[in-house]
């Protein structure tokens, strides 16, 4: 077997196109997945003019002053905004090309929030030469609006309460620049009831009286119960964020674990299905097989090679994205062993293609197609897909390597329960298709 | 030339289904003898030196020797292109086991007379010097009985030639040469004895002067183009 091994690690070496392309190509597919993965798009440019004049930028209730600009903060995260000086220079940009949108706060902003009588209105202009990107640019312009919204509600929310706190225990208020002292409900009921301890009895003044205090007294329960009451109209939605099973692995490091199982699949099943194919291209399979070699051990010949490159390159691969990504290096050791697995599961598949075809060039043609569904087909989200069409994508899944390698990769690198369980899966998978293989060749070599 | 029996089958019946590709067909072979199996496509030739090299079980009947004892060389060279001559032969010498791979080497670039191609890929070889190398290949067992299927098949005149001289000398030496072809030619001019296959069946086998006698005593093909007069006594029997 040993000679085999050399004779094919020989040609491999006389092949250097054929060996830069399989390690090149998956691993340029493997990035552009990964980089697809984990990167969001860039921050869109959007025109911003801010048409309220500085001195404006404020908005006083209850003689609480609040700068609305400090509502921008989120959006211009969220966005690179590129600041213009009126609405027309904005539109003109967003026509031109230059930014892919527009937000315009026009000058009356403030004054119709101050005013409470009608709602303020900001416009936004997008760009539709690229429906994704302006999609993209209308939801994130949407959303941040949509928080500037609720966090302004909040503002006022408090003033409110302020308000009917004062209503309620009285105060001290200041409007104008003048103070004014506030009676409030309780010091009322109080004043009352000393006013009515006064009365003499029998004093149709006293269930006068009485009712007032029971109107103060009822009045103060329920604006005691208000700062819930506002609180709720403010933001009645809240959102508690729990995390289940599934771990919870970064997106970088997730693209990573993706990255590594494309490039597995693509090396590993091309040299094994290649390797296999050339002996029958080169009409060599029947000659070694006459008593040579036998077929099994031949197979294991080929499966040795294709697991141990694709281990090998698929370890440097990781070595040299851990530069950029901040990898665990302390289970590279685990990474490496859930690799050759994988590696192990894809190269026997890999010979059951080398084994259905006797050409190299069509080994090669069926293992990219047979690769690209099953790539997207694990990759394919729960609840994308009909419960029942998803069990069904599921169960393929399990029944070829790539899922499992990436779920074994996945927990290999990120850390995460049952890393035996997908290691068994992935050699009850090399099991499988070896006998796969062998009946296969049995049948048509 | 003929001895004792080095290699014999009996009764080898093949068949695909319902269609029987051999039929009861039985040979022998002796030591240094060249026998040659010859008939239209499609008679069942290349799955009798299959059967002979062990790479397809017969249905019925036996045949001598093991695989391990007969040397074989498939019609298309089965060599690997990226390596060259002398690795291509190394390699097989040592899954032969051979006691010294290296001499074996020795050995067979001096019996192809491809000794200063020794270093070039296979690949850039003529297509005779490949089928040369091929048969080399099918040698390094040392075993004593040799099977050709189609050796000079798409080889030009002059590269068939230097085959054939080849496996003159190897019957020479001793080997016995079972070979395929359907060049009547190539058959009547080197074989000791000729097989001649129909749809399966062994209708014929003799030396090839007693092949002519058969073919014109059983047709009007007296003295005219052997390969017509072969063909009319196919018929005659009806294949």
């Amino acid at each position: 077997m040993r000679f085999l091994l050399a004779k094919d690690l020989r040609i491999l070496r006389r092949s250097p196109m054929l060996v830069a392309l399989l390690v090149i190509y998956p691993v340029v597919i493997a990035t552009l997945i990964g980089f697809a993965l984990s990167r969001g798009p860039d921050k869109p440019q959007v025109a911003f003019a801010n048409l309220v004049p500085s001195s404006g930028n404020e908005i006083e209730l209850g003689g609480k002053r609040i700068d609305v600009t400090r509502q921008a903060g989120p959006l211009f995260r969220a966005i690179d905004p590129v600041r213009v000086k009126t609405r027309a220079e904005a539109i003109r940009k967003v026509r031109d090309g230059e930014v892919l949108g527009a937000l315009v706060i026009p000058a009356d902003t403030t004054r119709k929030l101050q005013a409470g009588l009608e709602p303020a209105r900001v416009e936004v202009f997008y760009n539709a030469d690229d429906p994704v990107k302006s999609r993209f640019v209308r939801d994130t312009i949407k959303s941040q609006v949509q928080d500037a919204n609720t966090a302004l509600t909040k503002e006022l929310s408090k003033v409110a309460l302020d308000f009917l706190g004062l209503i309620g225990t009285g105060g001290e208020y200041n409007f104008l620049g003048r103070q004014f002292d506030v009676l409030g409900l309780e010091r009322s009921e109080q004043i009352l009831r000393e006013a009515r301890a006064d009365l003499p009895r029998g004093s149709p003044a006293r269930a006068q009286i009485d009712e007032v205090i029971r109107f103060a007294s009822l009045a103060r329960e329920n604006l005691d119960l208000s700062d819930d009451v506002l609180s709720s109209v403010s933001a009645p939605l809240k959102v508690r964020q729990v995390e289940l099973d599934g771990g919870a692995t970064p997106l970088s490091s997730f693209a990573v674990a993706i990255a590594a199982a494309v490039s597995l699949m693509f090396i590993t099943l091309l040299l094994a299905a290649g390797a296999l194919a050339l002996e029958r291209e080169e009409n060599a399979y029947l000659r070694l097989v006459r008593g040579l070699v036998s077929r099994t051990a031949l197979l294991l010949e080929k499966a040795g090679l294709a697991a141990v490159c694709s281990t090998l390159v698929v370890t440097l691969m990781l070595v040299g994205m851990g530069l950029f990504v901040d990898l665990d290096w302390g289970r590279l050791p685990l990474a490496v062993a859930a690799t050759a697995a994988g590696a192990l599961a894809f190269a026997a598949m890999g010979l059951s293609v080398g084994a259905l075809t006797r050409e190299v060039r069509a080994a090669s043609l069926l293992c990219v197609m047979a690769s690209l569904p099953l790539t997207f087909l694990a990759l394919v989200p729960s609840g994308s897909v009909a419960p029942a069409l998803y069990e069904v994508v599921r169960v393929v899944s399990a029944l070829f390597p790539f899922k499992p390698s990436l779920n074994a990769l996945d927990v290999a690198l990120n850390g995460g329960e049952d890393l035996g369980i997908h290691l068994l899966h992935l050699l009850a998978l090399f099991a499988g298709f070896g006998v796969l293989t062998r009946v296969a060749l049995n049948r048509f070599a | 030339m003929t001895g004792d029996a080095v290699l014999s089958a009996e009764r080898l019946t093949k068949r695909y289904g319902d269609r029987e590709a051999l039929r009861e067909v039985s040979l022998s072979a002796g030591r240094g003898e060249l026998v040659a199996v010859i008939g239209p496509n499609g008679a069942g030739k290349t799955t009798l030196l299959s059967i002979l090299a062990g790479i397809q079980q017969a249905d019925e009947g036996s045949v001598s020797l093991g695989p391990r004892e007969i040397g074989w060389v498939p019609q298309q060279a089965a060599l690997y292109g990226k390596l060259t001559v002398a690795e291509n032969l190394r390699l097989f010498a040592r899954l032969e086991k051979a006691d010294d791979p290296e001499a074996e080497v020795e050995r067979m670039l001096e019996l192809t007379g491809l000794r200063e191609r020794a270093d070039d890929q296979v690949s850039v070889l003529s297509g005779g010097n490949r089928q040369r190398v091929n048969i080399a290949i099918g040698l390094l067992g040392r075993q004593p009985v040799l099977l050709l299927d189609e050796p000079s098949a798409a080889l030009d005149p002059r590269q068939r030639e230097r085959v054939w001289e080849f496996v003159l000398s190897l019957a020479a030496g001793g080997t016995t040469v079972v070979y395929s072809t359907h060049d009547i030619a190539e058959a009547e001019r080197h074989a000791h004895r000729v097989l001649v296959l129909a749809d399966g069946e062994l209708i014929f086998t003799g030396a090839p002067g007693e092949l002519e006698d058969a073919v014109e005593s059983e047709t009007s093909h007296r003295g005219s183009d052997f390969e017509q007069a072969f063909v009319a006594y196919l018929k005659a029997r009806g294949h």
